[in-house]
């Protein structure tokens, strides 16, 4: 459904992404993760259409979003820092949101009830805490009942009963068969939601493949010592786990 | 397009400052009405503040809208909208509130106190010059990433139309003093849009008879119908390539 080919992106002198080609299918959910500074959320936002690459292309659906933009229509976005204009109340932000996809006109409301937003509807975005703001995100990335989901830390700044909320809705849409895409630093979160993981070291994609399957390379049982054990291996740059994987 | 020009507008008007310069304009417009009576000393007046003041504003503001707005725009780029109508709508948003400022400041006391055809061309540079200078100002917000450093260009883009370039071409016309440069005069008012408006403006005004016999051949230029073509084409010329280079940056921006 998406497919990155050959991406390079440089910013400045720094080389975020390196010749760097991924696959997501349909009814998978994948667990994107690596270090701060890795490319985690350079890549979505390349497959946004908000970073522009230096080469190569990405492809949603089959088609090139280069100088595409219908494309984000399929897309539900939560940004890892959601910023909205301060002058917009809630509910003018919703309406604001659902005036730019016209073709859209059955709505997913359940966050915005579970997460009580609709009772502070005439709330400007300026006066809402940081947690807030998140559940404002997480409403807005599934309101549109998009194809694909793509969550960048979507847990980060919720309080316990909301996470809870959140983990329920991404599970009962990643089994109506969504693509689902999350970044977390929440081992344990990525293990409950995703059934896929993606490990970015240096802009370079260092592990992809099941998670059962990374279990059984690492001979880990529990996913954080997998991923702990991952990390070491790629601090050593001992050989391409990728490569063993599909032996 | 319409959609987001409708938001970009809503979130323009309701900011205090649409409002305080629009009071500002009102307030220059009507204490030069009550200081003469004689129609072009007015339209002499107001162009003179004008020229100095509407440049200043229109950079700074569309510099801090720019950055101000820097949310919205982030948010709708992951929105299936085009990324030239995200730009054209910030733009469109700002020339209309700084459009809408002169023309409701200027005009209102026109209505009042009556006007001539001056006082048009004078609304007429007043919009041309908010557009040439908030498509400057884009410019220097889509090539930089810092909001203090954006308004710096901005403000020095500013004082060389509006100061240094005077002063530039004030040098070379008395370092040269011995040769002809009415043509080379005329050539370097082009190159600057303030200038452009004041001359367009002067030769309006009857006065141009103090200025000597470059205001003769000013005159002869600029009344022909060949140089109010060619002059209003350099204004309209002005008014649209920082814009359209401001365009291409921000499509190809990274946020």
């Amino acid at each position: 459904m998406i497919s990155a080919q050959q991406i390079h992106k440089k910013f400045g002198k720094l080389e975020v992404l390196k010749d760097f080609n991924l696959e997501f299918d349909a009814g998978k959910s994948y667990a994107l993760m690596g270090p701060n500074g890795s490319g985690k959320t350079t890549l979505i936002k390349i497959i946004l259409g908000m970073v522009i690459p230096n080469t190569g292309e990405v492809f949603v659906q089959g088609e090139s979003i280069k100088g595409n933009f219908a494309y984000r229509s399929n897309i539900g976005y939560m940004p890892q820092i959601g910023r909205y204009p301060d002058n917009i109340r809630i509910g003018q932000l919703f309406s604001m949101m659902q005036d730019m996809r016209p073709g859209i006109k059955e709505y997913d409301l359940d966050l915005i009830e579970a997460f009580g937003l609709d009772k502070i509807m005439d709330k400007p975005m300026h006066t809402l805490s940081g947690g807030t703001r998140q559940k404002v995100s997480a409403a807005l990335a599934f309101m549109f009942r998009a194809e694909i989901l793509i969550l960048d830390e979507p847990t980060a700044g919720l309080d316990p009963m909301a996470v809870e909320t959140l983990k329920n809705k991404i599970k009962k849409e990643r089994d109506t068969g969504k693509l689902i895409l999350i970044t977390s630093h929440i081992l344990s979160e990525l293990d409950e939601l995703t059934d896929h993981a993606i490990y970015i070291n240096e802009g370079e994609v260092f592990f992809n493949d099941t998670i059962n399957s990374l279990k059984d390379i690492t001979g880990e049982e529990k996913f954080s010592t997998a991923i702990a054990r991952l990390m070491e291996w790629s601090l050593k740059k001992k050989k391409k786990i990728t490569d063993l994987s599909h032996v | 397009m319409f959609k987001l020009l409708k938001y970009s507008l809503y979130d323009i008007v309701k900011s205090r400052f649409a409002i305080l310069y629009t009071i500002f304009m009102i307030l220059v417009a009507v204490s030069i009405y009550q200081v003469s009576e004689d129609m072009s000393k007015v339209s002499l007046s107001l162009l003179n503040i004008m020229l100095m003041i509407v440049p200043l504003i229109a950079a700074v503001f569309a510099t801090t809208h720019f950055f101000n707005n820097l949310e919205f725009t982030e948010l709708m780029l992951a929105q299936p909208v085009k990324r030239r109508d995200v730009f054209l709508s910030q733009v469109l948003a700002v020339v209309i509130m700084l459009s809408a400022a002169i023309v409701i400041g200027f005009g209102i006391p026109m209505i009042l106190w009556g006007a001539d055809s001056t006082v048009l061309t004078l609304l007429g540079i007043g919009i041309a010059l908010s557009v040439v200078f908030a498509g400057l100002a884009f410019l220097a917000s889509v090539l930089t990433r810092d909001k203090a450093k954006a308004i710096g260009i901005s403000l020095s883009f500013w004082i060389y139309f509006s100061l240094i370039y005077d002063g530039f071409v004030l040098y070379l016309i008395y370092s040269f003093a011995d040769y002809p440069l009415e043509k080379t005069t005329l050539g370097l008012v082009f190159f600057n849009p303030v200038d452009l408006g004041r001359i367009i403006m002067l030769m309006q005004l009857d006065i141009s008879a103090l200025m000597g016999y470059t205001g003769a051949f000013f005159q002869n230029f600029f009344g022909s119908a060949k140089g109010i073509l060619l002059s209003s084409a350099m204004m309209l010329l002005w008014m649209l390539w920082p814009l359209g280079v401001a365009m291409r940056v921000f499509r190809k921006k990274d946020f």
